[in-house]
């Protein structure tokens, strides 16, 4: 619609919007986080919530305990390998529409620690990370810049079409198959429709 | 506290038949530590608990050394014949040492105030028999930390209630914090590799033909 006409309308006291407009503004308003905290990053995502830098503010309202009330899951801390089957496991258990934020330099790729015989380089390689938040551990106004590129990332989001969300697409996965226990590592070691490791150009 | 070697002597006259070795350790900070022979722990411990003098009640840690084969040269007294005339000679010997486990416990005493007191244990090889007596029926502190020993160095504590891994997970097989550890191969997912990532990588893009 034409921006002058909306104002226009606007000033008589018409509201108007599209039907995506509405949707996805009611969905990046209201974005409720799984607890979900698993070492230092997580302390910082408790004073995020706390008095100083609300996350309240910005819709996260509720932490939920459930998976099944959640619909964004902050991997905050050092994923070590043998959490990793539980942590696919609760993403499976959440329902669509679901997002994944990754904290901190340690669910990123491992971190400080990557060469830990128990850490898992990045929890991106088994689940689909929608932002990426670096810092080790990142300070909480950056957590809240990565709820707000969040929100603006579905706020983005087209109802029909190519660009439409995973959870309105009939044949994308929402459940992603959890890594076993193995001999020496976890069995598979990443999942190759997730994550791929980079190549290396030789030029 | 009273030092080691008097600590050693009143230890050797309560357990009849302990064999207690001094190691040394080199600086003021680091006090010597007792060695103390599989059959003897528990009575030594037990002791170590109960004397009125010593009453070490608490194990603040219980850790683990990885001992691998080496060959020691040491030079040596031999007796030999040379033109006739037997003399003593210096030779250099190659002695054999072969690998061990060793569990070290720290002992301090919250009534008394003292310590620590540090104790070490060997196990005979890094194979099958690598088996020491638990001190878990003496502190219960040690449940947890030798659980840990367990799987990070394959220490197999007897008479433990609850011997299973603690950090790693129940079927996994290797033991990763013994010095013939090698970690799974993932160095696909290195930006910048350096030591030792970086020769796997060189050999594994050299094995691919530089792809």
């Amino acid at each position: 619609m034409d921006e002058g006409l909306r104002n226009e309308l606007n000033r008589q006291g018409v509201f108007t919007t599209t039907l995506e407009g509405l949707y996805n503004w009611g969905r990046k308003n209201s974005v409720w986080p799984l607890q979900f905290g698993l070492a230092c990053c997580a302390i910082e995502m408790i004073a995020t919530t706390m008095a100083r830098y609300d996350l309240a503010r910005f819709g996260s309202e509720i932490f939920r305990p459930s998976p099944r009330q959640a619909d964004l899951m902050i991997v905050s801390g050092t994923v070590t390998k043998k959490m990793a089957p539980q942590i696919v496991r609760l993403y499976n258990q959440m329902p669509e529409p679901k997002y994944v934020i990754a904290m901190g330099a340690c669910a990123i790729s491992g971190g400080p620690f990557k060469q830990g015989y128990n850490v898992l380089k990045g929890i991106d390689r088994y689940l689909p990370v929608d932002v990426h938040i670096p810092g080790c551990p990142p300070r909480p106004e950056a957590l809240i810049q990565a709820i707000m590129t969040l929100q603006q990332k579905i706020a983005e989001q087209s109802l029909n079409g190519e660009a439409r969300p995973r959870h309105l697409q009939l044949e994308a996965p929402s459940e992603f198959p959890i890594p076993q226990y193995g001999e020496h590592d976890l069995v598979p070691p990443s999942n190759p429709n997730v994550w791929q490791p980079p190549r290396r150009v030789h030029t | 506290m009273e030092a080691v070697t008097q600590i050693k002597k009143r230890i050797e006259a309560a357990v009849p038949g302990a064999q207690i070795s001094i190691v040394p350790n080199g600086s003021a900070a680091n006090p010597p530590s007792l060695r103390v022979k599989r059959a003897d722990a528990l009575a030594v411990c037990r002791f170590l608990r109960d004397d009125p003098q010593l009453q070490f009640d608490y194990v603040s840690n219980v850790t683990g050394v990885d001992w691998l084969d080496s060959v020691v040269r040491e030079k040596v007294r031999v007796l030999r014949m040379v033109e006739g005339v037997e003399r003593e000679y210096e030779d250099e010997m190659e002695i054999k040492r072969p690998g061990r486990l060793e569990a070290i416990y720290h002992l301090y005493s919250m009534a008394l105030k003292q310590g620590p007191l540090i104790l070490r244990m060997r196990t005979e090889n890094r194979g099958d028999r690598a088996h020491l007596p638990s001190l878990t029926p003496i502190w219960r502190g040690c449940e947890l930390q030798e659980r840990e020993a367990y799987d990070l160095f394959g220490i197999i504590f007897d008479g433990h209630p609850d011997l299973r891994r603690l950090l790693m997970w129940e079927g996994f097989k290797d033991h990763p914090m013994r010095k013939d550890y090698v970690e799974p191969d993932d160095s696909e997912y290195e930006p910048t590799p350096h030591d030792t990532v970086l020769e796997r990588v060189r050999a594994r893009e050299l094995k691919r033909g530089r792809l």
